[in-house]
């Protein structure tokens, strides 16, 4: 397991830090104009978006982390040369009934396939396990990004729901699940 | 062409947020109301706070979200509350949200008339290609009704509540357009 001095934001090749209101804007619009991130990411129209528009949706974001107290955000840097890899995020979390939603995406392909987001997620499973105390987590993903259901299966995450042919691309239906771990297991993980 | 407002027991009435935050204040005291429609913990609220939130949502006319007043096709006795909201336009699935607040309607298929009348708004005029539904697993009453009207069983948030001192599923229901045409014999050779 880990002690107090394992630092909660540090991992092997990356770091959880906050958002660069100056660089990061144009760095994640790059992001929005690749749609194959766009719709592993996010089960809303794909679009891209410019610096101007994250800009202001930064603005918000940190707007609801200090005012709804149910959202913790970080953005994901290469420990070696600090420049921006992904986001990561634990939402819509439910404090009575200790429960949230965790989100993470790696924005550029380069940088994809190389073991960030498996350090990602461990990060963000401690954080909402064994600093934020959370009961359980979920994850939706959509049925063709086969990355991330191996990336869950892989950290014990079962796949809870099915939402069947509930979203639509390239002219087919797809079904969307939702992922679920509780600390329990996590725990016996952990230490196994 | 149909009146698709209209059940064997109610209708959709408008949502009248003066109306409606008096009504929902008084049908939320009912603590077993409360906890059966929604996860958070209740917070005393007066009418005049309800209707803030209702007033912007209905004033704003979203098309994503519609919400409706049930009456009693009798009295037009306002008995409940109704909510779509399209989660998902291009993928065109909508949540339902139900709730009767006037008890002496509960168990007597009042829920399951509401239910059949919203299916075939979302089918027939929103033409959405999914409905899809929460509900705790303490609540058999409406899983029974979910099940009726055609909802199927789709998995179960582990644990997901925690109320008297227990943890309970959430139970996720949805319903296909092609599911529910079929059902209620609507031809469908020009879709």
């Amino acid at each position: 397991m880990f002690d107090i001095q394992t630092q909660l934001f540090e991992g092997q090749d990356i770091r959880f830090g906050p958002i660069d209101h100056e660089k990061d804007p144009e760095i994640e619009s790059r992001w929005t104009h690749d749609s194959e991130f766009m719709r592993l990411m996010e089960t809303s129209p794909a679009r891209p978006m410019s610096a101007a528009m994250l800009r202001k949706q930064y603005e918000k974001l940190e707007k609801q982390v200090e005012e709804d107290k149910n959202l913790y955000h970080f953005m994901i840097r290469a420990r070696a040369d600090d420049r921006l890899i992904g986001k990561a995020s634990v939402q819509r979390i439910e404090w009575a009934n200790g429960n949230g939603c965790l989100q993470i995406g790696i924005g550029a392909a380069e940088d994809r396939g190389k073991g960030y987001g498996t350090q990602a997620l461990r990060m963000l499973l401690r954080f909402a396990f064994a600093e934020l105390n959370l009961f359980r987590v979920s994850a939706y993903v959509p049925e063709y990004n086969l990355a991330a259901i191996a990336l869950m299966q892989k950290f014990g995450f079962v796949q809870e729901v099915c939402r069947r042919k509930a979203l639509e691309r390239d002219g087919r239906r797809w079904d969307l699940y939702l992922f679920g771990l509780l600390n329990d297991d996590w725990r016996d993980q952990a230490k196994g | 062409m149909k009146d698709i407002f209209t059940g064997k027991f109610v209708r959709l009435s408008a949502f009248d947020p003066e109306e409606m935050s008096k009504a929902f204040a008084r049908w939320s005291l009912n603590s077993e109301y409360f906890r059966l429609l929604n996860s958070s913990a209740r917070p005393m609220k007066s009418a005049k706070s309800e209707a803030k939130w209702m007033e912007e949502e209905v004033a704003e006319m979203s098309l994503a979200s519609y919400f409706f007043s049930i009456r009693t096709l009798t009295d037009a006795k306002l008995i409940g509350e109704l909510g779509l909201e399209v989660v998902n336009w291009s993928g065109r699935e909508a949540f339902v949200g139900l709730g009767i607040g006037e008890t002496e309607y509960w168990g007597r298929g009042y829920g399951t008339d509401i239910m059949n009348v919203l299916l075939r708004y979302a089918f027939t005029e929103l033409n959405l290609k999914r409905v899809t539904l929460t509900v705790f697993e303490y609540n058999p009453r409406a899983i029974r009704s979910y099940e009726k009207v055609g909802f199927r069983h789709e998995g179960q948030v582990r644990k997901a509540l925690n109320r008297e001192g227990r943890r309970w599923n959430a139970v996720y229901m949805g319903i296909l357009r092609a599911e529910w045409l079929e059902q209620n014999g609507y031809q469908t050779t020009n879709e």
